[in-house]
């Protein structure tokens, strides 16, 4: 159901048959479309999906691009792969290198290793293809971690939006298995010693440790399996996987509609922008294109890793600098912060390694945390109406800063895994850049969320100061009494509503329940209540807006 | 080539038909004065191989005095600013002063690279002034220097040998405590081969029974290799890897795509 | 003032059945609802674009978005022709560079002509009204869930589901226990022996020759001098039928300390020969090459999370994540001077496993 402020509505074309209208001569290329339109919509009632969608509206601010551009590189991705898969052979057989890339020539490696130099030596393209597919794939994930950001900041996770921030965790958590199953299919040096540490912690989970290792190796580490199973997994489960989850994630927000930011007009339950034909279309089409020309460039321009440098995989050497990609590095980082001696044997004489046990189970808690935190923070508001208005982050501090917290947790790991690069960079040492690393992991995120929550209320007292009193101008008058005052320019309407037009929540007040009880849950429940909403401002109300007109200035 | 001590002392012999022992107490006060002060000068057998040789190293003994013995020793036994030199060869000398390493100019984790101080004479007359005062790694002969060895067994060596501290591409890489294995990108073939051979600081040493002369010079010419072919999928980005990559698209990447953002969504003019 | 319900429950109507979940206005929670809110204000006016008014800058605009579409088609051509005309000469890098460097930037300006055309054909000129949709609740009508409600009670009554429990028992049942054969079926991705022995076991044996990595030749006790580092393999390894596999537990570095600066504890006097020392190069932390050899602190540092082990010490972990020190292979001379192991390693080698000490 679609109402426009500017007429006209655009028309179908007609669904009886191809007659051609008495009264206008349409062109050979209107009658073509009309006669294919007519011919499908026999046969698909497309015609209805059209009329529902053809015409709704999408609320256009820069921000809700994010989300389009993990998509659209993911369809780069897509492509680009394809494209690969005509090539690539996922095998660990040993072969004797013949290609151009001398340097290499003569040394045995694994068919899959050579059909990656075949690629990037001997294919027109291919090396452009694989590095347009690497960096898309660098680009995925960052878009979509920013897309998240975006989504947490602005609260637009609330309801109904919950099961899609689920599914959206759940898709971050693909992309970057995806991402780490494509890197380690080369069999090179550097993959392969990603593959040998996976291999080492998988070895210390408890009870079934050594028997995964062996299974998911098929044998011994390394074995001749891995590369092909991991094909497997990079080429069809996880793209099913995410290609089914991604048509649900656009489901829900079709059938939801997108959220938008406050704004004269904008209401909860409306939705204001630019409709699928022709506007958003064009934006959403023309920025297919953008994200993949600039991912084309890139490609074309900068190298990505280059295997024939790192080598065939093999368990004796190693290169300085060994990274996963960009996107495991917190976990790679969460490794190297754990201090010595985390290990045990225990009395039976199992053997608990800690060191990897702490970092794996840690890393799974907060990630459980961030997938489930709409659901805790449902339950602390206890607001259970749809919220089809995004916030500005400034007018939830608590929960900015705990984002703000959790980020800088994250990028504290994530420095973790280029300790040794930064050692050598800044001129420090390993063991000066780690253990700083391990105090700042605890104090980084609580100094963050105590930063970030005063600016956001700050920053709020900030809003309701220019709602009330308007701008300083800057014109100093001096009134006939003599006073100096300095002359502020009162916002109109429009300016100030972003200003005033959010919720506010107040801790809970606890009280018994039906039998005159106070359960433990409500007291957890009102204690975060409190944590949340006990500082807070209030947005500024119609009499204190008129009292504040009143005064003079 | 290393000299090796060989013609024994000059020493007088005295004859005479005056009182036995007057002659014997001066000719034995003109010896022990002669030959302390001769010995206090000197330290060890000096070769007298060729007059043009004995220049170069009384030159080069001239520029150590001046410019490392005080940490190294007048001796080169070392003291507790420097180690001791002997044994340690030409090669040493030509690769700590051919680039710049020695004289040191500041405490740290280890000598740092700078610019050269000395001439390649110069630099020739402390390797011979250092290597004739013991048997040590000389200065390899230019046939293993022309990087035309086998680049594919030369890459393979290096990844076994060398990647570990120096990073793949030969871009470096990080050691214990602020030290540092640095980095490869054009350095003399020559110095590549002296510091294999030496191991300068807590580089190991590869001698010639670990990696032969032939495999030095084929991980020459792998170096050689890299240095002279282009990163072939475009800017390198300091071939550090994934970490640097990461960064570039997040900054770049994300960075030039949330302006066009922003630019899609501003009203239009 | 707050509306603090813990819980939502809707009421049932008297007669039905089900009861009607959240049929009343949803609860804020601990949301302030403010009588006193300043109102929305509405839609600004519309504020034209130039290309709205002046129609010299529409067509400007128009030439523009022309433009790029035009440049886009000349990308792809020149795609094309990069692609026949800068063919890759095999075994030359500087062709394999261009034919990527062109063929890619042909390609970015097909693709971003395209793009940016668009776009600014969007911005520029098309309709530029903000126009509003309505929402409906998310949740369907109380006739919508009457009607889906009545789906499943009609459902439940008509297979009589509810009232037969040993079909839906045993359904149950049935269905549950379905996927374990696609479970058992995993077993042989992996051979059958079972992998806690392999993992404690490795090539060398008495008598194994200490060779080098990776060309095999044997290594004489007089070849390991003062601050050497060998990286070593067993004799017989590149021949073996797993070379990887007995590789990654078989590695092994080889240095050479002074017999005085070695801190040797009971029992492995005889572990080294002369001050040279061998020690597993798989790290004990989750199995890297440790590989970083310093000569001069005789440290031995992995490279992947910077755990160092000290060599006068028997390899003792002295920081990093790592906790045992790195096993060490017991050695000495054959009659010709050969290194060769005495036995094999004492202790699993490579990260920590569960059984491993059982």
């Amino acid at each position: 159901m679609t109402t426009t402020q500017v007429p006209p509505t655009t028309t179908d074309p007609p669904a009886s048959g191809p007659s051609e209208s008495a009264a206008v001569q349409k062109s050979t290329g209107s009658r073509v479309t009309g006669w294919a339109a007519n011919y499908i919509d026999e046969r698909t009632s497309i015609s209805g999906l059209v009329k529902e969608v053809g015409r709704k509206i999408f609320p256009d601010h820069w921000s809700f691009m994010l989300g389009e551009v993990a998509l659209y590189s993911f369809i780069v991705i897509l492509m680009s792969g394809t494209f690969l898969t005509f090539f690539f052979q996922a095998s660990m057989v040993e072969v004797e290198y013949e290609g151009s890339y001398l340097p290499l020539k003569g040394i045995e490696m694994s068919a899959a290793m050579a059909s990656t130099l075949d690629i990037s030596f001997d294919i027109r393209g291919g090396l452009l293809m694989r590095q347009v597919h690497h960096w898309a794939a660098l680009l995925f994930i960052a878009a979509i971690g920013l897309h998240m950001l975006r989504v947490f900041f602005t609260g637009a996770f609330r309801k109904p939006r919950e099961i899609n921030w689920f599914i959206g965790f759940v898709l971050f958590v693909l992309a970057m298995a995806e991402g780490f199953t494509g890197y380690s299919l080369p069999d090179d040096l550097l993959s392969g010693n990603g593959l040998r540490i996976i291999d080492g912690m998988v070895k210390g989970i408890p009870v079934i440790g050594t028997w995964i290792s062996y299974l998911l190796f098929g044998g011994e580490f390394p074995g001749v399996d891995i590369v092909g199973r991991l094909y497997v997994l990079h080429i069809l489960i996880l793209p099913a996987l995410i290609v089914a989850l991604l048509g649900v994630h656009m489901l829900l927000l079709i059938i939801n509609k997108h959220t938008q930011f406050a704004g004269p007009g904008r209401t909860n339950d409306n939705v204001v922008g630019v409709p699928i034909m022709p506007v958003f279309a064009a934006k959403a089409g023309g920025f297919f294109f953008i994200v993949f020309g600039v991912l084309m460039l890139i490609g074309a321009t900068f190298q990505i890793n280059p295997v024939w440098t790192y080598g065939p995989y093999d368990p004796s050497p190693v290169s300085a600098g060994t990274q996963p990609d960009w996107y495991i590095g917190f976990a790679d980082g969460a490794l190297r912060l754990v201090p010595p001696g985390w290990e045990f044997v225990a009395w039976g004489g199992a053997t608990w390694s800690l060191n990897i046990l702490v970092p794996l189970v840690g890393l799974a808690v907060f990630m459980a945390l961030v997938a489930f935190y709409p659901f805790i923070e449902a339950w602390v508001t206890g607001d259970k109406r749809e919220h089809h208005i995004t916030q500005r982050p400034r007018n939830a501090p608590t929960r900015t800063a705990i984002g703000a917290a959790g980020v800088t947790f994250y990028a504290v790991l994530w420095t973790a895994a280029s300790s040794d690069l930064i050692a050598t960079h800044f001129r420090v040492t390993i063991e000066g850049v780690i253990n700083s690393l391990q105090v700042l992991l605890v104090v980084a995120p609580i100094v963050a969320y105590h930063i970030a929550k005063r600016i956001c209320l700050a920053l709020q007292k900030k809003d309701r100061e220019i709602a009330l009193h308007g701008y300083e101008s800057g014109r100093i008058v001096r009134l006939p009494s003599g006073e100096y005052i300095e002359v502020h320019e009162q916002l109109d309407d429009y300016e100030r509503w972003k200003l005033v037009s959010f919720d506010e929540y107040t801790p809970l007040m606890i009280r018994p329940n039906e039998q005159g009880k106070i359960t433990a849950a409500q007291r957890i429940r009102a204690a975060a209540s409190s944590w949340f909403f006990e500082d807070r401002i209030s947005p500024v109300t119609r009499t204190e807006l008129e009292r504040a007109h009143d005064s003079t200035h | 080539m290393a000299h090796t001590p060989s013609a024994p002392k000059s020493q007088k012999r005295a004859t005479g038909r005056r009182s036995p022992l007057a002659t014997a107490a001066l000719l034995a006060i003109g010896l022990l004065t002669t030959g302390g002060a001769y010995a206090m000068v000197t330290t060890s057998a000096i070769a007298e191989t060729g007059s043009a040789q004995s220049a170069v190293i009384e030159e080069g003994t001239k520029l150590f005095q001046a410019n490392c013995a005080t940490c190294h020793g007048l001796n080169l036994q070392g003291t507790s600013q420097g180690p001791t030199l002997i044994g340690v060869g030409a090669a040493s000398v030509d690769f700590q002063v051919g680039t710049g390493r020695m004289p040191l100019a500041a405490t740290g984790p280890q000598a740092e690279k700078k610019p050269v101080q000395f001439t390649a004479e110069q630099t020739f007359a402390m390797a011979s002034f250092v290597a004739s005062k013991g048997p040590g790694p000389a200065i390899p002969s230019d046939r293993y220097l022309r990087g035309d060895g086998n680049v594919a067994t030369g890459a393979e060596l290096f990844r076994v040998n060398c990647a570990m501290c120096h990073n793949v591409a030969g871009a470096g890489g990080a050691l214990t405590e602020g030290k540092y294995a640095p980095s490869l990108g054009n350095i003399e073939a020559v110095h590549v081969y002296e510091a294999m051979i030496t191991g300068p600081q807590n580089m190991p040493v590869f001698n010639d029974q670990n990696i032969s002369p032939q495999e030095k010079a084929d991980i020459i010419t792998y170096l050689r290799y890299l240095d002279e072919t282009p990163s072939v999928g475009g800017f390198g980005l300091g071939n550090i890897g994934p970490v640097s990559e990461g960064l570039f698209i997040w900054i770049f990447g994300l960075g030039a795509l949330v302006a066009i953002t922003v630019w899609m969504t501003a009203k239009s003019n | 003032m707050a509306n603090d319900h813990d819980g939502e429950t809707g009421s049932a109507a008297a007669g039905s059945t089900v009861e009607k979940y959240g049929s009343s206005a949803p609860s804020g929670g601990t949301a302030v609802v403010v009588a006193d809110q300043i109102p929305n204000p509405g839609f600004e006016p519309y504020r034209p674009r130039v290309t709205d008014l002046d129609p010299k800058k529409a067509k400007q605009a128009e030439r523009v978005v022309s433009g790029l579409f035009f440049l886009s088609i000349i990308g792809s051509i020149i795609a094309v022709a990069v692609y026949i005309a800068f063919p890759i000469v095999p075994g030359d890098m500087a062709s394999v560079r261009l034919n990527n460097l062109l063929l890619g930037v042909g390609i970015t300006l097909g693709l971003l002509g395209i793009g940016f055309g668009a776009v600014h054909w969007s911005k520029a000129l098309m309709e530029g009204h903000d126009m509003v949709e309505q929402r409906h609740p998310t949740r369907g009508t109380d006739e919508t869930r009457e009607k889906a409600v009545e789906v499943f009670e009609l459902g439940a009554n008509e297979s009589g589901i509810g009232r037969r429990t040993l079909i839906r028992n045993t359904l149950i049942g049935a269905i549950v226990l379905t996927p374990l054969p696609a479970i058992a079926l995993f077993r042989d991705l992996a051979p059958a022996a079972d992998p806690v022995p392999l993992l404690k076991v490795t090539m060398w044996r008495e008598g194994v020759r200490l060779t080098r990595d990776p060309t095999g030749t044997p290594i004489r006790a007089s070849e390991v001098t003062l601050g050497s580092n060998f990286h070593v393999i067993p004799d017989g390894l590149k021949e073996s039928s797993h070379p990887l596999e007995e590789k990654a537990k078989a590695a092994v570095l080889l240095m050479r300390l002074k017999p005085e600066d070695l801190q040797v504890s009971p029992g492995r006097e005889d572990w080294n020969y002369q001050g040279i020392v061998a020690y597993s190069k798989i790290c004990t932390h989750v199995g890297c090459p440790v590989a970083l050899y310093e000569q001069l602190t005789h440290r031995l540092l992995c490279p992947c999370h910077q755990s160092s082990f000290d060599i006068k010490r028997e390899a003792l972990v002295i920081f990093g994540p790592a906790k045992r020190a790195l096993p060490q292979l017991p050695i000495t001379v054959d009659d010709e001077g050969y290194l060769i192991a005495r036995s094999d390693f004492t202790e699993p080698v490579g990260p920590s496993f569960w059984e491993r000490s059982i």
